[in-house]
């Protein structure tokens, strides 16, 4: 499973690395959203997977999954969210002040393609 | 602090009150308040004398960084007391000569007279410090108090670029120094130079030896305009005259002088450094005074002389290293070398000092320095011509001058060589006396083009700015002391002799002087018929049938293209430098930040790659995998379908509901791998952002709203699917070797224990780990602050139309 996990976040980073590389300023903030999925996934899988109940104390298992894992995973989901709010902002405000989401015309270039 | 401190800093408080003085008091010309310090602190390093007469210093030190072992030591020996009467002596006639040559009503007086206390206070410092870092930093005072004295005109171009020039140049060989320091006191563990020389034969042997020696060199080399680096000095000559007579004349050339000299003790017994020094001293000499002869300015000619005349007295330093190979001074008749070093480093600087000062009242007077315009002054400036006539036949080594006499001991150092049985010296020696005398016959031609062209002949008065007429008295004074000490020094040689050459040429051979000895010096005028009297006459035989037949012969030197020059190398070097690293920056720099990210990606891809290659880093381990169950895999194809529905999509709306679609694949595995809480935040969140997706196409600007796929590019497929792999090895490596075990146990035993909760991951959150949890909600807070400010403020450009969607 942690094999197959481990693909599925190099997948998702391939993605978002691929989308980054893009001209459109939208697709560059697609691309940091699964930049963060990938990396959130990463996180869970290296803490192991499925080796005991959820980390509530009321489930009286014998053992638990890593709670730690999932507390670093929670703030991270929420700074990620944070910062993707603010670029989506940023982005909004460029499109409304300089009237394009290219990023080469950004630069004061034509765009070529 | 001693009393000695105070003397070497005193110039730079004098340089603090200047400003003061010139505004609190216009009707007076400044440089005479100025006057009075140099004349005080010459007097006070008179008293000094009858102390290194007996070859004992004094020492005064005070801790400047003690932890560093850096010291401001103050130190007196012969070497330093004989120049810092040359700095304070001739600092004090070239102030008063300033008097009289600058305006009072035209120049910025205070600028003048602030870099000039500046440029002494520092080279008193380079010639009293002991601890080589202190030394290091007077070096680099002196450089820099040089570079604004030569663009004091700043608003002449040529001004700024000889300023600019000799800056890059000798701080660049200052660099190199500062190189050679840290490099001898990581040999010798100690910054002092006394310590240093005392053990000098240990360091003989140090594998960092030779780097030292060659960084000290370059430092020595460019300050004292040594070939290849002479080229800075004749550009410095759209300095004043007064600067000219003083830095580039008297003082900071020979700072370079005076490091040699300083450091002969540690380096001298290496047969590099007698090569190097006594080599490339002896072709500036000679190369210096044969372009001397090709110029037509006069300031130019003396700036072409002294490179040659520093590279006689760095020629003879390197001479005098062999000395150090004997063990007493008994018949050890190389001292003699340097001897005739100390002797020609007073000598040019009095000629020097007085001729660039006639220079400086000829144009001062005429309004020209250049040779074809001028002629005919004798009438005119008798006063002025004399002086000159006794500069330059010094200069030439004509008797009765005192330049005679040390070129004598040139000569005799020079011959000496040829004895010499080590370093080699057979094969090569030979061209040491013949450079020797090659150069001093043009050293005649030059100097007798000085008086000669500027004096005698027909006064062309058409060609010259202002009527020419005698200088004001003022202005003479300050040549006519030199030249008086010219004829002084040339009659009457053991006047220096005792008082100031032998505790010098102590300082610099230590080794062999036992205590109470002296070195013998005596300068005798008639050494009777020896090889050195018929050089002598040879060169005057010479030089004179070559400067009556000057003109038939100068086309020589359009014999060398303009091109090939080191100036044009110089120029050319700087311009490829900067016109590469602009060629250079631009290449990569390209301002798309699509071109930034594939280094930032190809770098993470290379580095991590090649580090998991490098250390074999790759393990597969399957005995700790969790079981592959079907709802897992239905997600992980939902996620598979969902990315390539982003990358091929069409429309930009697609790909936001794709990446909707990401982020509840994602929370349902969550779910699956039993993290509830991260399931709820995650699916909100999910949502939240990708209606502030919405909202974002929303507002795409009408004319890039037509929809297109994402253009393929094979480099970025590359780099991204390398950054994949490489993440996917990382990571099935990095599980596949756990370490040890998590610290989860503490977590799971204590949360009800001690923190009274039954949710671990909230109790993580907000009582074991709840700095993290405070940030965070800063995080929230900085960015919920930004985008409320960036919607709301909107410092508008004028006329623009900041209403558009308000």
């Amino acid at each position: 499973m942690e094999i197959l996990m481990s693909i599925v976040a190099g997948l998702l980073l391939a993605s978002a690395v691929y989308l980054m590389l893009s001209k459109s300023l939208l697709r560059i903030i697609i691309g940091t959203g699964l930049l963060s999925h990938g990396a959130h996934l990463l996180i869970l899988t290296m803490g192991g997977l499925k080796s005991g109940a959820a980390p509530l104390l009321g489930q009286h298992a014998k053992a638990y999954v890593d709670p730690l894992p999932q507390a670093l995973i929670l703030t991270a989901i929420v700074i990620s969210f944070g910062v993707t709010a603010f670029f989506l902002v940023l982005a909004y405000r460029a499109y409304q002040e300089l009237g394009t989401d290219n990023m080469d015309e950004m630069r004061g270039t034509k765009a070529n393609d | 602090m001693s009393l000695l401190h105070v003397a070497i800093i005193s110039p730079f408080l004098m340089a603090i009150l200047v400003p003061f003085l010139y505004k609190g008091l216009r009707s007076i010309h400044t440089g005479w308040f100025v006057l009075a310090l140099p004349i005080l602190l010459f007097t006070y390093f008179l008293q000094w004398l009858p102390v290194t007469r007996k070859n004992e210093a004094i020492q005064e030190s005070m801790n400047w960084i003690p932890s560093l072992g850096i010291k401001f030591t103050a130190y007196v020996d012969g070497l330093g007391i004989l120049f810092a009467l040359l700095i304070t002596g001739i600092g004090a006639l070239v102030v008063l000569y300033s008097v009289f040559y600058l305006s009072k009503e035209r120049e910025n007086l205070h600028n003048f007279y602030v870099y000039l206390l500046m440029f002494m206070g520092a080279m008193l410092g380079v010639v009293l410090s002991d601890n080589l870092i202190t030394l290091y930093m007077f070096w680099e005072l002196t450089s820099i108090s040089s570079f604004l004295l030569i663009a004091y005109w700043y608003d002449r171009e040529r001004s700024r670029y000889g300023a600019l020039k000799s800056m890059l140049i000798t701080v660049f060989g200052g660099l190199s120094m500062l190189g050679g320091f840290l490099l001898l006191s990581i040999m010798g563990e100690t910054f002092s130079i006394r310590e240093l020389v005392a053990q000098a034969g240990e360091l003989n042997d140090h594998p960092l030896f030779l780097f030292a020696m060659v960084l000290v060199l370059l430092g020595a080399f460019t300050k004292s305009a040594q070939f290849p680096f002479y080229i800075w000095l004749p550009d410095a000559m759209e300095a004043p005259t007064p600067v000219s007579a003083y830095l580039h004349s008297a003082t900071m050339v020979k700072a370079g002088i005076y490091l040699v000299a300083r450091l002969s003790p540690i380096f001298a017994f290496s047969e590099y450094w007698f090569w190097l020094v006594g080599g490339i001293g002896i072709f500036t000499l000679f190369w210096g005074s044969f372009n001397a002869v090709k110029q037509t300015d006069l300031k130019g000619i003396l700036a072409f002389s002294t490179v040659s005349q520093l590279g006689l007295i760095m020629s003879l330093l390197g001479a005098g290293a062999a000395a150090l190979h004997y063990d007493s001074l008994k018949d050890n008749i190389y001292t003699a070398a340097t001897i005739a070093a100390v002797f020609h480093l007073i000598n040019h600087a009095t000629f020097k000092g007085s001729l660039f000062m006639v220079v400086g009242i000829v144009d001062h007077e005429t309004g020209t320095r250049d040779i074809r315009k001028l002629g005919g002054l004798l009438g005119l400036m008798p006063v002025t011509f004399t002086i000159a006539v006794i500069g330059a036949f010094s200069m030439a080594g004509l008797p009765p001058f005192n330049g005679f006499l040390s070129k004598e001991m040139f000569f005799t150092g020079m011959i000496q060589l040829l004895n010499v049985d080590i370093f080699n010296l057979q094969t090569w020696g030979m061209l040491f006396p013949v450079l020797a005398w090659v150069g001093s016959v043009f050293t005649f031609i030059y100097s007798m083009m000085i008086v000669f062209k500027t004096f005698t002949g027909k006064l062309q008065p058409e060609k010259l700015p202002r009527t020419p007429h005698e200088a004001p008295f003022g202005m003479l004074v300050s040549p006519m002391i030199l030249a008086a000490l010219v004829v002084l020094f040339g009659i009457f040689p053991n006047l220096l002799s005792y008082s100031l050459i032998q505790p010098a040429v102590a300082a610099v051979i230590p080794s062999l002087i036992g205590p109470g000895e002296q070195v013998p010096v005596h300068i005798s005028h008639w050494h009777g018929f020896k090889p050195e009297l018929f050089m002598t006459i040879g060169v005057v035989a010479l030089g004179t049938a070559m400067y009556v037949t000057l003109n038939k012969w100068s086309k020589v030197y359009q014999l060398f293209p303009g091109k090939v020059t080191l100036n044009a190398l110089y120029d050319t070097g700087l311009y490829s430098a900067e016109r590469g690293s602009y060629t250079l920056t631009k290449s990569y720099m390209t301002g798309f930040i699509r071109t930034y990210l594939v280094y930032i990606f190809a770098f993470f891809i290379g580095i991590l790659g090649f580090t998991m290659w490098n250390q074999q880093a790759f393990t597969f381990k399957t005995d700790q995998l969790a079981p592959i169950g079907v709802y897992e895999v239905v997600l992980v194809l939902v996620i598979a379908a969902s990315l390539v529905t982003i990358l091929s999509a069409k429309s930009r709306l697609t790909s936001i509901i794709a990446l909707g679609a990401v982020g509840s694949a994602v929370s349902l595995f969550f779910v699956i791998f039993r993290a509830p809480d991260l399931a709820l935040t995650q699916l909100v969140i999910e949502t939240v952002s990708v209606a502030l997706f919405l909202l974002c196409f929303y507002h795409l600007p009408q004319l890039s709203r037509h929809e297109e796929r994402m253009s393929f590019r094979l480099g970025n497929l590359l780099v991204s699917a390398g950054v994949g792999i490489v993440v996917v090895l990382i990571a099935i490596s990095a599980h596949s070797n756990k370490m040890f075990e998590s610290i989860s146990k503490y977590y799971v035993e204590n949360t009800y224990d001690k923190a009274g909760g039954e949710n671990m991951v909230n109790v993580i959150l907000v009582d074991f780990r709840g700095f993290d949890t405070l940030f965070e909600v800063c995080v929230l807070g900085i960015a919920a602050l930004g985008i409320y400010g960036m919607i709301k403020l909107r410092l508008e450009k004028k006329g623009g139309k900041s209403d558009e969607n308000e």
